[in-house]
Formats: structure tokens, C-alpha cells, sequence
């Protein structure tokens, strides 16, 4: 290894954070396995992550002992059913530093989150003339909703370039900011890039024109300690199994002047306080925006995980995934006819890369034979892929339970690759 | 090769096919195509334009362009060189054994001696995820014939 001197000494970065990064990774019954005879290196995170035993058990012990539906039965189940999922929203309150309960709405994830403020804060807003602001590093589902809604409503998608090193040039943007922008919806951390974008800033220009900024933190909840108070945004919108917690759930942050505005997502069973077939009376928030019965055991499952990545701290987690980015990149960095897209100064523990003798689907299929997990495609994210003109790339993401080692177990499989399509 | 290349990796990349990916034959536009016919992949991103010239119920010349990985670039370009010359006929019979031999686990000999060359590409039955990569262009050139219209891209991703 002639980067082995590089190599970041693990007893001292303990130290530094008094976690024992070693110690969580057996927390994950996942990553001790074997795949085609030798240990799993799963570098997908950005995809979903692996959930800990803690989070296994508490949906294990939520069905086993707690199961009931919520909000109804007059019972001592029902009861612990209901004080365990709206415990999970004062979680989740706490880690995004909402300042208050009813403005944490559970969806299905983010791309829900999405959709219900395109279709009810948006639509009723919007008129012929009138923009949406994204940027050019959106994943699709902080597109296409918006793309739907302007179809509805005769407004206009607008799109915020981005340089060659996949960074939004403010001024770009402070540019694209007028008179009819109605809305700005801009990605916190970019999946297919890892850009961090400067969303601070972003939202006190959209602000000082009074045009409300949704922030898609589905990547950035994992990464960086979110406070929606301090950014001052108008909506948050995230995804529980990229944070350590079971699919299928996420949350929807929103101020509670706007969510009070809007009508109902979905009507139904929960969201309303009384129904005749003359009026129904919407419930108060956040009830008014969860129709039906909600997925409670993953809901309960959520609020472990933020319990559990609480108790790293997220500022620990984005340390220590800061160590192992950089480990990572000047590893890959001097590998034959690598070449790395999305080079921002900050940046989140993802590596897109291509290799010059090999298309990632080739690479993924041969690192998946050593065991190593990436993904390899256009990461939902077809514009990116167009912009940097690569029609895909591999991506390699890290969490805070990766190690060098796995580090070095995908810069080996590349140099196979190599070895295969290039005799290198 | 490298020292940590198993039996189903060594099946699926066989020199042939690397050859292949790296250097397709019969890559450019063929200007005096009878048919032509896109194929892409989308989740892949596999894409490529076929051309062939059909004369007599016989293709005469075939070519291609295209981005993608090594199996779709290489099975392309096998069958490019493959097709050239037969009947409309004997190519429905290679189609059938083609796709034979990426999808049944033991592909009877006759299936085996009707391929020929085309039979390195074999190993990608034991990648099921890799299979749509090695059939795009087969079925791009089957409704290609059949249909001799290119209004929609054909897909081997369900």
C-alpha cells in the first residue's frame, strides 16, 4: 500500500471523539456475513443503511407486546401503542430541533413529504407565470413532483446550474430569484454528487423576497446535525431508513403557519374530528396530514434510531465520515483511469467515480464477486448524469460503521477490474 | 488474471467479450439501412441504435453505436458480426437459441452448435441481474424486423 503512511491512526481518532467506532459496527447483524465467501463491505448507504440491533428489537418488542392501532381504542395496549408513536414525534422533534410537536408530520418518506407540499401547499398557490426554483443536482423525486404540479397549474420549473465541480454558484442563484419564484426546493446534500450545498444562505436570499424554501434532507439527516430554526427553512422532508431506521417511514417538517394554511394531503380515517355526508372537520396538526393508520411499528422503530444516532451524535458521526472520506478519496484518487465526479469543497462521505476501463455496471458486477457492495447506475439523478456527460457512474457511500479496511477491500477490487479490462 | 477471478466471473469475462466491449465490430451508422431500431435500458443506461440492411429477406449488412457496460457493448457487437449474411429465418432460430443459452441453466448441445462464437456469452446466466444487458440488442433487432419502426426504444428491463 503506498498510501498506508496516509492512513489515519484509529486508536487517536477514538480518542478524539471517545467513540468507539469498532464497537457500534458489530451493532449491525448485517455486516457479518459473507457474500461470495468473503466479509461483506456494504458501501451502499446512501441507498438505505443498516439498522442496528436496537432498532430490530424495538420493532420486535413493539409487535410482540405493544400492537394496537392508535389514537382510538380505550384500552391499555392501545394506550402504550399511541404513547410509543408520539413519543417517536418528540424524537423526532428534538433531532431537528422543530419548535414544536405538531409540526413533525410522519410520511412515507421523503419523496411522500415532497409530494404532499407540491400538492397541498403548491398547487393552491400556483398560477400560469409563476416558478419553482430547484437546482440541477435534484434526485428525481425533488423533480418530478414539481414538474407535475407546473403541468397542473401552468407555472414554470426553473433550474439552478452547477459548476464543474458540482457546487451551486450563489450568484447563479441569486440570479434565478425574482418576482414570480412562488417556491424554492433545493437538495441539502446531494446523492449522486455528495455536494453539501449552502442552503443557509440560500434560504435568507429566497427569504428576503418572501419565497418559502423546502430543503430535501433525505441525505443530510444521516450525515449533519439539522436545525430547521436555524436554517429557518419552511419545510424539511427526510427518510427514516437512510438514518438507521425501517423503510417505509419519514417525516415531513413544516412551519406551523404554513401547514395550518394548507388543506389535507389524503382523506381518511385520523386526519379528521367529525364526519356527516354534509361536512367533515378536519383534525388538528399534525393529525390533519396522516390519513389512515399509520406504520406505527415503523414509526417506533424511527425514534430507536434517532435514540440511537442521538447517543453517537451526529457531530461524532459526520467526524468520523469525514476521516473516511478523505481516507477513501486519496486512495481511489491515484487508481489507474479513475476519476472522480463531484469534486465540491464540502462535501458528504459519497464518491461517484467512473474508471476509463470500465462501465460501473462491469466494476460492480466484479467488486460484488469480492464481497464489496456499491451501487452503479444514475442514482436517480438523470439530469447529473447529463450534466457531467457519463451515462453512469459507480458510487461508493460511506457510514459512520465503515472502516479503512473496507476502504482498501474496494480499492483492491477496482485494481482487479483494472486487471480484467485493461491487463493494468 | 487477477488472482481473486472465481469460475463465474472468469465464464462472464471471457477475452472475447472483453475484446468485444473495448472494440466493437461494426460500430458507426450504417447510411443505407433498410432498418433501424433504438434500444435503451433506462435504470442501466445501456443505450444503442442498431441499423441493418435487409435485402431478399436476407440482412446484408449490420452495424451499431452505442454507450454501455462490456456485455451489451460485446454481445452487440457478436451479433452484428453474427447475423451478417443469414436469412430472416436462421435468425429467428439464433434469436430463440440466444436466448436459450442466457437463460436455461443447461442449454442442450444442438443450442450449443447453433450459436458458435456466440456461445461466450454463456456465463452471464449465472448474473441475473446482468441477463437484460447481454439481450438488449437481440431484442432491439427483433422488433427492429419485426416492426420497422423506431417510435419507442426497446427495453429489456421489465
Amino acid at each position: 500500500m503506498p498510501l498506508a503512511s496516509s492512513r489515519p491512526n484509529t486508536s487517536v481518532a477514538q480518542a478524539a471523539s471517545g467513540v468507539n467506532w469498532d464497537r457500534l459496527r458489530q451493532d449491525f447483524p448485517v455486516l457479518s456475513q459473507l457474500i461470495h465467501g468473503r466479509p461483506l463491505v456494504y458501501l451502499d448507504n446512501a441507498a438505505t443503511s443498516q439498522k442496528p440491533n436496537a432498532v430490530i428489537e424495538s420493532i420486535d418488542h413493539y409487535y410482540r407486546h405493544d400492537n394496537a392501532n392508535v389514537h382510538r381504542g380505550v384500552y391499555t395496549l392501545s394506550e402504550r401503542a399511541t404513547q410509543a408513536y408520539e413519543a417517536a414525534r418528540d424524537k423526532v422533534q428534538v433531532f431537528l430541533n422543530a419548535a414544536q410537536r405538531e409540526e413533525v408530520i410522519f410520511v412515507r418518506g421523503t419523496t411522500e413529504a415532497i409530494n404532499l407540499v407540491a400538492q397541498s401547499f403548491a398547487r393552491p398557490r400556483l398560477k400560469p407565470g409563476d416558478e419553482i426554483l430547484i437546482s440541477a443536482m435534484e434526485h428525481h423525486s425533488n423533480i418530478v413532483p414539481w414538474q407535475m404540479v407546473c403541468e397542473q397549474t401552468g407555472a414554470q420549473l426553473k433550474v439552478v446550474p452547477i459548476n464543474d465541480n458540482a457546487e451551486i454558484v450563489l450568484a447563479d442563484y441569486r440570479q434565478l430569484l425574482n418576482k414570480n419564484t412562488q417556491l424554492v426546493a433545493i437538495t441539502h446534500i446531494s446523492n449522486a454528487l455528495g455536494s453539501i450545498n449552502p442552503v443557509q444562505e440560500m434560504i435568507a436570499a429566497a427569504h428576503e423576497q418572501s419565497i418559502p424554501v423546502l430543503l430535501d434532507g433525505a441525505q443530510a439527516a444521516p450525515h449533519l446535525a439539522v436545525d430547521v430554526q436555524a436554517l429557518d427553512c419552511d419545510f424539511y422532508a427526510l427518510s427514516s431508513h437512510k438514518i438507521y431506521g425501517p423503510t417505509g417511514i419519514g417525516v415531513l417538517y413544516g412551519k406551523r403557519s404554513w401547514l395550518d394554511a394548507m388543506e389535507p394531503y389524503q382523506g381518511g380515517g385520523d386526519m379528521i374530528s367529525s364526519v356527516t355526508f354534509e361536512k367533515t372537520h378536519y383534525n388538528v396538526l399534525p393529525y390533519k396530514f396522516e390519513a389512515g393508520t399509520p406504520h406505527i411499528a415503523g414509526v417506533v422503530g424511527f425514534g430507536t434510531a434517532l435514540d440511537y444516532v442521538s447517543d453517537i451524535g451526529l457531530d461524532n458521526i459526520a467526524e468520523r465520515e469525514q476521516q473516511l472520506l478523505k481516507y477513501a478519496t486519496q486512495v481511489l484518487l491515484p487508481l489507474q483511469g479513475l476519476r472522480i465526479i463531484g469534486t465540491a469543497k464540502l462535501k458528504a462521505s459519497i464518491i461517484s467515480f467512473v474508471l476509463e476501463s470500465a462501465h460501473p455496471h462491469d466494476i460492480s458486477t466484479i467488486l460484488d464477486q469480492q464481497g464489496v457492495a456499491i451501487r452503479a447506475g444514475h442514482h436517480c439523478a438523470m439530469p447529473v448524469m447529463e450534466r457531467f456527460k457519463v451515462p453512469a457512474t459507480a458510487r461508493a457511500s460511506l457510514a459512520f460503521y465503515n472502516n479503512e479496511d473496507d476502504i482498501d477491500r474496494l480499492a483492491e477490487g477496482i485494481k482487479e477490474v483494472n486487471r480484467i479490462f485493461a491487463g493494468i | 488474471m487477477g488472482k481473486v477471478m472465481n469460475q463465474e466471473l472468469r465464464e462472464l469475462y471471457q477475452e472475447v467479450i472483453i475484446d468485444h466491449g473495448r472494440h466493437p465490430r461494426n460500430f458507426k451508422k450504417l447510411e443505407d439501412h433498410s432498418h433501424s431500431q433504438e434500444g435503451y435500458n433506462p435504470l442501466c443506461g445501456d443505450r444503442l441504435m442498431l441499423y441493418l440492411k435487409v435485402e431478399n429477406d436476407r440482412v446484408i449488412d449490420a452495424a451499431f453505436e452505442g454507450v454501455g457496460c462490456a456485455i451489451s457493448m460485446a454481445s452487440a457487437s457478436l451479433m452484428t458480426t453474427q447475423i451478417k449474411g443469414k436469412t430472416l429465418e436462421e435468425i429467428q432460430q439464433l434469436f430463440q437459441a440466444f436466448h436459450c443459452l442466457v437463460t436455461t441453466p443447461e442449454p442442450p448441445s444442438s443450442v450449443q452448435n447453433c450459436l458458435g462464437k456466440l456461445t461466450v456469452l454463456g456465463g452471464v446466466r449465472d448474473f441475473p441481474t446482468r441477463i437484460k444487458c447481454a439481450t438488449l440488442a437481440w431484442h432491439t433487432m427483433k422488433v427492429g424486423l419485426d416492426r420497422n419502426t423506431h417510435e419507442q426504444a426497446v427495453s429489456t428491463e421489465s
